[in-house]
């Protein structure tokens, strides 16, 4: 059967049930809207988390970024999972305990201010959007190689789909939605790098390959496959696979500002609202983190099994000889070769091959010749392109695996970006709805104009999230994402974090707080990312590690202001030190 | 409900010790072994794998996974000795 076949079954059949499970349990209440009235397992809020939490970027483009970095790779790793162990201990527990619907919802009443919900909601909405743009790019690409479209176009149709669901169905619709799509997103994920892993090591627990021995010339010539990738990568001039970085404090930092972000992302909270009570919260938390380990310590295999299967099928070949996949992903834009020393053969090395994305000279060909380039050439001698998404993306088609394997992949990667994207698209329309429409602007709007709005303000965010997927502001998935943790790691950890263990802090500390934690924070990124070209950062911190110390200046600034300005009301003080008692958290509530 | 207000905050004393002693675990295994103490731990070798190196990239990520189930037990405990315990949930 044609490849094409199998990607419309898969798709098909996926996005058959997801529209399904949507129209079973849409919302009618605002109470379902938000929170799914607080009915659902812990087991299978585990997966829902887990499969909100996995976005576009983790699934496609983690692997490969690991791939190319090794070691410098273990920031995202660490990063998008230590985040849970904060999550648990320092947040969800109280905020299930408190029992509102929103983020903004606890910091309002905790720091008793509209003002103060405001700047959450501003903060919110703008996370959430950072966020949301690099799901609707992951959408767009899958759908552009899936159906042979432009990727703006697919953007188009993935942002249609996520606001069928997401719109209708509210947190109910999301949490069963989101269920099947981490089965879906875990067999397609896991499947390829099972048998690449058989292939490789010999060994069909595709996690266990970082410890393993390469097999694949025969079981005379076994070396521990670490071994093997140091030996290759320095044999073309990279450096060593496991090698550090040279800029210890930056991979601390990032590391921290990913797990403290993870920590203050709005649209993981929310998913822990969904659950019966405290206890339920506890056990739902280590159930999400285990469906998210079983993804995340396969990553590091797959990187280190593509890396190598990469360099093997394509350095040193002619180009006449060169496999399918690697002549589909040229005419697909993702890869590129240039015969700088006019040989017929791929060199694959260290270095770049062009400044920036290829530039091609005429459209994808058709004869097997390939695809000019016109961008200015560097010195390297390295004459292979690749975009490092393809690592995830083209895996099963490197590894020789079967048409319905490729098919599953892309199934699974529309099911991560899909995922995400509803998630936050919900925070962001409840941002709107509950905590800007109903708590500030007009107090007196019934249930279901309030969900009206709810849908209204996730289609206008779905717009201009979908602009942004189209003109992406950073061309690397993950690099897009990573700056949303930064946001909510100035922004709303540290404000709740002292919400919940500090009595003292003040309506005006929290707010002067997080404006200047969120506004430094977003300054450095905008400085280094838009304004200027220098690399110059304090201290040779990048933008993707600056929320951690804005983090540090949310803090200060709180409790500077906070010791200089009148304390909290007594019924704060009590509001604090009731939500610091599990028992009694009852169903969530929205007024 | 007598000695409420004692034994809260004898729960919020317990329960922040608890909490501590997880997130010192937590720091360790992954700043720690990670990244700071990374070159150190990569002179040995788990299955071939700089054991710096498989820490960053595995073991931190198991170690998180164990440290949660760790605290729901805890914590569950917690709640039992001060009669703070909630019905269990499937």
């Amino acid at each position: 059967m044609d490849q094409t076949i199998w990607n419309f079954i898969f798709i098909g059949i996926t996005f058959g049930v997801y529209i399904g499970i949507a129209i079973w349990s849409r919302a009618g209440s605002t109470k379902e809207y938000y929170t799914a009235s607080g009915g659902v397992s812990p087991f299978a809020n585990g997966m829902a988390t887990a499969a909100d939490w996995m976005s576009a970027a983790t699934f496609i483009s983690m692997a490969g970024g690991i791939a190319a970095a090794g070691y410098g790779a273990s920031k995202f790793l660490m990063g998008w999972t230590g985040g849970f162990v904060l999550l648990t201990t320092l947040m969800v527990p109280y905020l299930r305990k408190f029992g509102k619907a929103t983020v903004p919802d606890f910091i309002g009443d905790r720091f008793y201010s509209n003002g103060a919900r405001l700047v959450a909601v501003i903060c919110a909405i703008f996370i959430c959007m950072t966020y949301i743009m690099g799901q609707m790019r992951g959408v767009g690409i899958v759908f552009s190689r899936l159906f042979d479209i432009e990727i703006w176009m697919g953007v188009l149709i993935g942002g249609g789909i996520v606001f069928f669901y997401a719109g209708l169905g509210g947190m109910k619709g999301i949490t069963y939605t989101q269920v099947a799509q981490y089965c879906v997103m875990v067999f397609s994920y896991t499947i390829p790098v099972i048998f690449i892993s058989i292939i490789i090591t010999g060994n069909a627990i595709p996690q266990l390959g970082l410890i393993g021995n390469y097999i694949k010339d025969g079981p005379e010539t076994s070396v521990p496959l670490i071994v093997k990738i140091n030996q290759i990568s320095t044999d073309l001039g990279f450096s060593e696979y496991t090698a550090s970085t040279s800029n210890t404090l930056d991979m601390f930092c990032i590391t921290a500002a990913l797990m403290i972000g993870t920590a203050g992302l709005p649209h993981v909270i929310v998913r822990f609202f969904t659950v019966k009570n405290v206890r339920a919260v506890r056990k739902s938390a280590y159930w999400t983190l285990g469906f998210i380990a079983i993804i995340y310590l396969t990553a590091p295999a797959l990187g280190l099994f593509a890396r190598t299967n990469f360099v093997e099928e394509i350095n040193n070949k002619r180009y006449a000889e060169a496999p399918e996949w690697f002549k589909n992903w040229e005419n697909q834009g993702m890869i590129a070769w240039v015969d700088k020393n006019k040989d017929g053969v791929m060199q694959y090395q260290a270095g770049q091959v062009f400044e920036g994305k290829p530039i091609y000279a005429q459209e994808a060909s058709t004869d097997g010749s390939p695809r000019p380039v016109i961008n200015p050439l560097s010195d390297s001698p390295n004459e292979v392109y690749y975009d490092r998404d393809i690592i995830v993306l083209a895996n099963p088609e490197m590894a020789g695996l079967p048409k319905w394997v490729i098919a599953l992949v892309m199934a699974g990667c529309v099911a991560a970006a899909l995922s995400t994207a509803a998630g936050l698209l919900l925070v962001l329309s409840t941002s709107v709805s509950h905590d800007l429409m109903k708590k500030i602007l007009k107090p007196d709007i019934s249930d279901k104009q309030e969900i009206r709005y709810a849908r209204m303000a996730s289609f206008g965010a779905l717009v201009v999230a979908a602009y942004f997927g189209i003109n992406p502001p950073s061309s690397f998935v993950a690099k897009t994402v990573a700056f949303a943790f930064g946001l909510a790691a100035s922004s709303f950890f540290p404000t709740l974090i002292m919400g919940i263990f500090s009595k003292k802090i003040n309506k005006q500390g929290a707010i002067a707080g997080m404006i200047c934690g969120i506004g430094f924070t977003l300054g450095y990124i905008v400085y280094f990312q838009f304004l200027t070209q220098s690399k110059d950062y304090w201290f040779g911190i990048s933008p993707e590690g600056i929320g951690f110390l804005g983090m540090f200046i949310n803090f200060a600034v709180a409790f500077i202001v906070s010791a200089t300005t009148p304390p909290p009301p007594q019924e704060v003080q009590e509001l604090v030190e009731n939500i610091r008692i599990p028992q009694g958290a009852g169903k969530a509530i929205n007024h | 409900m007598k000695n409420n207000n004692i034994s809260k905050s004898g729960y919020w004393a317990e329960s922040l010790r608890l909490v501590t002693q997880l997130l010192l675990i937590w720091f360790f295994v992954s700043f720690g072994c990670g990244i700071l103490f990374k070159d150190y731990l990569d002179q040995f070798s788990l299955g071939g794998a700089p054991l710096g190196f498989w820490m960053a990239q595995q073991g931190s990520i198991i170690c998180f996974v164990a440290l949660l189930v760790v605290y729901s037990r805890w914590m569950n405990k917690l709640d039992q000795k001060y009669g703070f315990e909630e019905e269990e949930t499937n």
